[in-house]
């Protein structure tokens, strides 16, 4: 199965029906084996069991900036390699970011009210992330806007290249902001480096929710792909009887001017 | 180099004209400063230290309103077509209309800061800082905001998703020059290191902004 | 599972399952998109549209 292979929609279907239910089964096994992990893992020193929200917190903001760099080279491929599914996942990828990010947020939301007393805090991480969400429904709302797939593909992979570029530097430009207004509190995730018993589950965890949305995305893509080709059938369809319509009309056309020329 | 400066020249007279749009903008500019007292308070104390950002967000908002019209005009009567499939290259072309842009409905937001300082008790000192800074800044904000005018010159209600997709664009613009303003009046912050990294983005924005315009417009004109 | 989830349970049993719910609601919404892109070409194919290959609508790799 080479890259060009996966170029055809219909073997990409092919495709898909067969591999998506082991994915799915992949997932299923891995986020088992990391709710129990998280679960058994133990209190922190500082932050005692809350720290077990940090498995699904990490996880998720981390693939929300994955997915949008997933959605990066999906835009390449459509604007530079005219890759003919490469729009698909780029459209089918943005719901599934959106919702990684808007549960980064969430998380991130509930471990902080303990953690620092408020649920919302313009620290520089939970900043970025409101602004990536943000970047991730206007995306949505522009591959909504247009009713050519293909126009609103190129219009969308552009603005994905500029977020693209542009994610680093609201990083940085949050980050100096940050520090200019000192924050009320500073976070503290136990130290940059991990205790082991926190490492682990924490990869696990990542890398069940990395498969979760690879099957996600590929069940999308599929759907996306089903969804394109019901479009132009309609439109054959429509077409087909718009023109039958017309060879009928020919006959009640002359009817008409009769009736208008005897009024 | 005579097509662009014909260019500039003509989107500049279309802008200052009556239904132009670009002292439209200083009057949407002057419409936030006057609001803002009355959400905040008439207190003149806290609103000399709002006052950089009420300016900020002013002028960030001004631009863009107005920045919808920068290739909506040009697309409904067919010469962004022309623009197209001209010679000189269409990123050249993005270029000169954001300047043009700048120059008409920028310049005059700048020039309007110092009477506005004054409505928020800002002092000479801060105005301008503030008027330095957007100097430096709303050039980042005209030529990001191209781009998603770019976006959306095809889409018939696009203005608002235009200032949508623009917003997060335009925040590390916002962040810097109020740092800047701010540093020059309270102080313990040095001025040089936003305001250097203000102007980095705008020159980012000069070389970014007409390419991805370009690019969104040979695109969605298909 | 007993574990004590210290005085924070709630925030941690909350932030779970929003998560839950949140991928509960992205596998149904794709579940339910893919029924009803199956059903739109079922009802397309049974009124004898072809697609320009000439193959059905339906067709089922």
């Amino acid at each position: 199965m080479t890259l060009i292979d996966l170029a055809n929609p219909t073997r990409f279907l092919a495709l898909t029906t067969r591999v998506l239910p082991w994915l799915a089964a992949a997932t299923v096994i891995l986020l088992a084996i990391g709710l129990y992990q998280s679960a058994l893992a133990p209190d922190d020193y500082q932050q005692g069991a809350t720290v077990k929200i940090m498995f699904i917190h990490v996880p998720n903001a981390w693939l929300s900036m994955f997915v949008w760099g997933v959605m990066s080279i999906a835009s390449l491929g459509t604007l530079v390699w005219r890759h003919p599914l490469a729009d698909v996942a780029a459209k089918a990828a943005a719901p599934i970011g959106a919702a990684f990010t808007f549960l980064a947020l969430l998380t991130g939301s509930l471990w902080g009210r303990p953690m620092w007393g408020t649920y919302w805090e313009w620290d520089a991480r939970l900043t970025s992330v409101l602004i990536l969400f943000l970047m991730y429904l206007g995306l949505m709302a522009l591959w909504r806007a247009v009713e050519d797939p293909s126009r609103a593909a190129r219009a969308a992979a552009v603005l994905t290249l500029v977020g693209a570029i542009n994610l680093p530097i609201i990083k940085f430009s949050v980050d100096w902001w940050n520090t200019l207004h000192q924050p009320a509190s500073v976070m503290r995730m136990g130290g940059s480096s991990l205790d082991k018993s926190f490492l682990i589950p924490l990869l696990v965890m990542a890398i069940a929710f990395t498969l979760l949305f690879v099957t996600l995305h590929l069940a999308a893509m599929r759907n996306e792909i089903l969804r394109r080709r019901v479009r132009s059938l309609q439109m054959m369809q429509a077409s087909r009887i718009a023109f039958s319509s017309e060879m009928g009309a020919g006959s009640r056309h002359d009817n008409a001017s009769k009736e208008i020329g005897a009024a | 180099m005579t097509a662009l400066s014909a260019l500039i020249r003509r989107d500049i007279r279309i802008a200052l004209r009556v239904g132009g749009g670009a002292l439209i903008g200083v009057l949407f500019f002057l419409t936030v400063v006057v609001l803002m007292p009355f959400a905040v308070g008439p207190d003149l104390a806290l609103l000399s230290r709002l006052g950089p950002a009420i300016l900020w967000l002013g002028a960030l908002l001004a631009s863009l309103l107005t920045l919808d019209r920068l290739f909506m005009a040009d697309h409904e009567d067919g010469s962004l077509d022309l623009i197209t499939m001209s010679r000189t290259p269409l990123e050249l072309a993005c270029a000169a209309k954001a300047l043009a842009h700048w120059l008409a409905a920028g310049l005059p937001l700048i020039v309007a800061t110092p009477v506005l300082g004054l409505l928020l008790n800002l002092d000479m000192v801060a105005t301008g800082a503030v008027a330095l800074t957007l100097l430096a800044g709303t050039p980042a904000l005209t030529f990001t905001g191209m781009i998603g005018a770019a976006l959306a010159v095809t889409l018939h209600r696009g203005g608002l998703l235009m200032a949508v997709l623009v917003l997060p664009l335009s925040i590390p613009v916002l962040i810097f020059g109020v740092a800047a303003s701010q540093a020059v009046i309270v102080g313990p912050m040095s001025f040089g290191a936003p305001f250097s990294i203000l102007c980095a983005l705008s020159l980012v924005s000069l070389v970014i902004g007409p390419f991805a315009a370009a690019a969104s417009l040979r695109h969605g004109l298909d | 599972m007993t574990m004590s989830l210290g005085p924070y349970a709630s925030f941690i049993v909350t932030s779970y399952a929003a998560a839950a719910l949140v991928v509960a609601i992205l596998i149904g919404w794709i579940v339910l998109d893919y029924r009803s892109q199956t059903r739109h070409l079922r009802e397309l194919d049974r009124s004898g549209i072809t697609r320009r290959s000439g193959r059905s609508a339906m067709d089922r790799p």
